[in-house]
């Protein structure tokens, strides 16, 4: 390999140097029928699953037609979005917040020429690359993080169960069947760097050990204060060992307090805690941020523990479905997964979706947990 | 032939969702074949080594990415993360493997010529595989070598007009809805809001100043589809203040079924005809609205403006035409102390160029949590741990019943002591003279 410069100087940094340019402007990217009726839109209707029609108030119209993707995406395979977007979309297109991609077209023959062209499109395993859904009431695609693709905190993959979770799903992304949109959001870890806590469906990874503490490097790679003040439960303590016969500054982590959150980690290497026995996925359900009908709620863990069971979560996978199969043949129109919990109440919740209900599911955090405890005489037997 | 045997990941290539799996193995080829005959300045067979590593944690059930890396570009804080595998030996191609945040355009509208430019970058500079986009909204490129930085930084400024995102203690890369772009409920043009202080923003963006990250996200309605009230630290939201628009003939024809419901989205199972009563107003959260059998009426007074009604008829209800946002502030994630959504701040704030307004509840904002924030503490948190009446004092923002689901249920009332008449002082002479000891 020869190293081909871009132009920069490394002996002259700030020659040339562009910065603070932020983003292109958006208004570049518009389609023409976009650009013309910015603000001017009178109505919408979804033709059938994962083709909008938009009409404007000047009688124009646009059909987007709404596909799946895996957000890890190769640039072949955005290359080749590229190609449909020229060869039908005048080289327009876009994405939504769900990782989704949208192709804009003029007519509805545009539209039905484009599906047609989207679903002939494969991978040589099968899969869909341009699967074409994700309108109304349906499960969307699923918004998610690195996992083990990227990350060096997770306590689950994000790519691998989404990819099981959305194959079980798949006949619901495809259609509007449901009594409400379903939203699905995967964090490998507590972090939850795509905020899952507010989801129809969350799914988070965590982990049940305590850190590791290498003393034997602890003091020379971490400041010990901040390794302390990181811990929210105060179960990390400065402390003194013997390693080889040499004193050496170091934690000391009380495992009765630990509720496993990573935070020391972030702060210092030499208290890794993922573990093969110890790392999984809790499910949380009945979140949302809309606020139609209801108030915007968080998700409430309905399941405390799911070990990971690479390369297909099988058991993620079949708790999933059920939870969205009981909740599709029960609830009312309109009615999100959590207002449904609610109406029935939590108690009936788990018995319809046949979920064991622990103890680990009774909230001991802080002062807010108090106010998730039954002060009444009201409830199902 | 591939590069390493990765039978728990084949099994992912089946299935109708995308496969990933399919996807990388594909780039794999791609860089194999180099039908472009590119001189590629990263290892060639980095998706080989992905698929491996990747694997390995299938086997280990564990990450095999170590702790940490602090690179980046001349300048800037943020942008670039430093990444490297933890098995470099077996996993040469991904042993540094720093991923790159671009900042996407507001809506994330693109035209094919400029991803195509993007993407002729990243094939000659960097792993060929990318996130479109990250949970923030950037475009992620995932996977380069600490001597193509600069190199890549240089390319994007200067072929593709195009900036780094942000990352660590910097305001973060701002992310939005469609917004009135293409969609009828927008409430304000959350597209230019979002580009103007992204761009007004460019140093909070790239250099870190601040206790922790902070998000900026503009949703166009109550909807929520950008989820800002779950995601930022300052959520814009639109919404109106006159009455809801009622078209009385386009309510006949969705009687009528001449519209669909939600404009056909419960369309895919027999739910019976559209029954205006008991799908709307029957659902409608404030009882505000009526239905005599010929004309829908709303006492506006009492509306909250939850969006189902526009959202069940869309054709014949509309929001109002004195439209702007509220801004509720500290949304967060669990860690530290629990996940937070954000709380209302200002109830309605008028959305429009140049917006001085907005910026000066952002920039108070800021000068209070960068004077008290502790390290690593979400604006959300300060305002548990200091109060939000701090909050609205720093902001100059006057209590009002908006503010609260229910006024305080405890008694514990901190005062300002020039509430107080006489100040906190006692007169303790005269307390004694009336009340012997």
């Amino acid at each position: 390999m020869a190293f081909i410069s871009s132009g920069y100087n490394p002996d002259k940094p700030m020659e040339g140097r562009i910065t603070d340019i932020g983003p292109r402007n958006f208004e570049e990217f518009y389609p023409p029928v976009i650009k013309k009726n910015k603000g001017q839109w009178d109505y919408h209707e979804i033709v059938k699953p994962g083709v909008l029609k938009h009409v404007a108030l000047s009688g124009d119209t646009v059909y987007t037609v709404r596909v799946g993707a895996a957000r890890l995406m190769s640039v072949t395979h955005i290359r080749e979005i590229c190609e449909i977007a020229d060869k039908h979309c005048g080289g327009h297109l876009r994405f939504t917040t769900r990782n989704n991609v949208e192709f804009m077209v003029e007519t509805e023959a545009a539209a039905n020429a484009l599906v047609a062209d989207l679903e002939t499109r494969k991978f040589p395993g099968g899969s869909y690359k341009f699967p074409v859904g994700g309108t109304g009431a349906c499960v969307s695609n699923i918004v998610h993080t690195q996992g083990y693709v990227h990350c060096h905190t997770p306590a689950t993959d994000a790519s691998g169960p989404v990819k099981a979770v959305m194959d079980e799903m798949f006949s619901y992304f495809q259609s509007m069947t449901l009594p409400a949109m379903v939203r699905i959001s995967l964090a490998c870890c507590l972090n939850m760097c795509g905020a899952v806590h507010c989801s129809d469906i969350g799914i988070v990874g965590i982990h049940r050990k305590p850190p590791i503490v290498e003393h034997d490097r602890l003091d020379n790679i971490c400041e010990v204060p901040l390794a302390v003040s990181a811990c929210p439960t105060g179960a990390i303590k400065p402390t003194k060992v013997e390693v080889d016969g040499k004193k050496l500054n170091s934690v000391a982590v009380n495992a009765s307090r630990c509720m496993y959150c990573g935070n020391c980690y972030t702060m210092c290497p030499s208290l890794p805690l993922s573990d093969q026995e110890g790392d999984g996925v809790i499910i949380m359900v009945g979140g949302k941020v809309s606020n139609r009908i209801s108030m915007p709620k968080f998700s409430k863990v309905a399941v405390a523990f799911i070990p990971n069971e690479p390369p297909r979560w099988p058991t993620l996978a079949k708790v999933v479905k059920k939870i969205i199969e009981v909740y599709a043949a029960e609830a009312n129109k309109y009615e999100r997964l959590g207002d449904w919990a609610e109406r029935i109440g939590w108690e009936s919740f788990f018995e319809k979706c046949e979920l064991d209900f622990t103890h680990h599911l009774i909230d001991d955090f802080r002062d807010p947990a108090y106010f998730t405890w039954r002060q009444s005489t009201n409830f199902n037997f | 032939m591939a590069k390493h045997q990765t039978p728990l990941l084949d099994q992912l290539e089946t299935g109708p969702w995308p496969s990933f799996v399919s996807d990388i193995k594909q780039e794999a080829a791609h860089r194999a074949a180099n039908p472009d005959g590119l001189d590629y300045q990263v290892p060639v067979d980095c998706p080989d080594d992905l698929l491996g590593v990747l694997e390995l944690s299938f086997k280990d059930k564990e990450t095999h990415w170590k702790h940490g890396g602090i690179v980046g570009v001349f300048g800037y804080g943020g942008g670039v993360i430093g990444r490297y595998c933890d098995q470099p030996e077996m996993f040469p191609g991904v042993a540094h493997f720093h991923t790159v945040r671009l900042a996407q355009p507001s809506g994330k509208y693109y035209t094919s010529e400029y991803l195509r430019g993007v993407m002729d970058i990243w094939d000659l500079r960097g792993s060929g595989l990318t996130n479109m986009h990250g949970s923030t909204g950037d475009i992620v490129l995932l996977g380069t070598t600490t001597p193509q930085l600069e190199e890549i930084f240089y390319d994007v400024t200067h072929k593709m007009n195009t900036d780094l995102g942000g990352s660590g203690g910097n305001l973060r890369t701002p992310a939005d809805c469609l917004g009135q772009s293409r969609c009828e409920f927008a409430c304000y043009d959350t597209q230019d809001l979002c580009h103007t202080l992204t761009n007004d923003y460019q140093d909070e963006l790239h250099r870190p100043a601040f206790p922790y990250k902070f998000k900026f996200k503009f949703d166009g309605c109550p909807n929520g589809c950008v989820a800002s009230i779950a995601r930022s630290d300052f959520s814009v939201i639109g919404t109106w203040k006159d009455d809801i628009r009622i078209d009385q003939d386009r309510v006949k024809a969705y009687v009528a079924g001449e519209f669909k419901p939600g404009g056909g989205s419960h369309s895919g199972r027999d739910w019976g005809k559209f029954d205006i009563v008991k799908e709307v107003v029957d659902r409608c959260p404030t009882g505000c609205m009526s239905y005599d059998g010929a004309k829908l009426a709303i006492d506006n007074s009492n509306c909250t403006r939850c969006m189902h009604c526009i959202n069940t008829m869309p054709a014949a209800v509309k929001i109002g035409t004195e439209t702007g946002a509220s801004i509720l502030v500290g949304a967060k994630a669990p860690i530290l102390d629990g996940a937070q959504m954000s709380s209302l701040l200002v109830p309605f704030v008028v959305v429009e160029q140049p917006y001085d307004e907005i910026k000066e509840v952002i920039e108070n904002i800021w000068d209070w949590w960068m004077e008290e924030g502790k390290n690593r503490e979400r604006v959300g948190e300060t305002m548990k741990r200091l109060s939000f009446q701090k909050l609205l004092e720093v902001t100059n923002t006057k209590a009002m019943p908006q503010h609260v689901v229910e006024p305080r249920s405890n008694p514990y009332i901190f005062f300002k002591e020039e509430e107080v008449p006489g100040g906190f002082a006692h007169d303790e002479k005269a307390y004694r003279q009336r009340h012997m000891r």
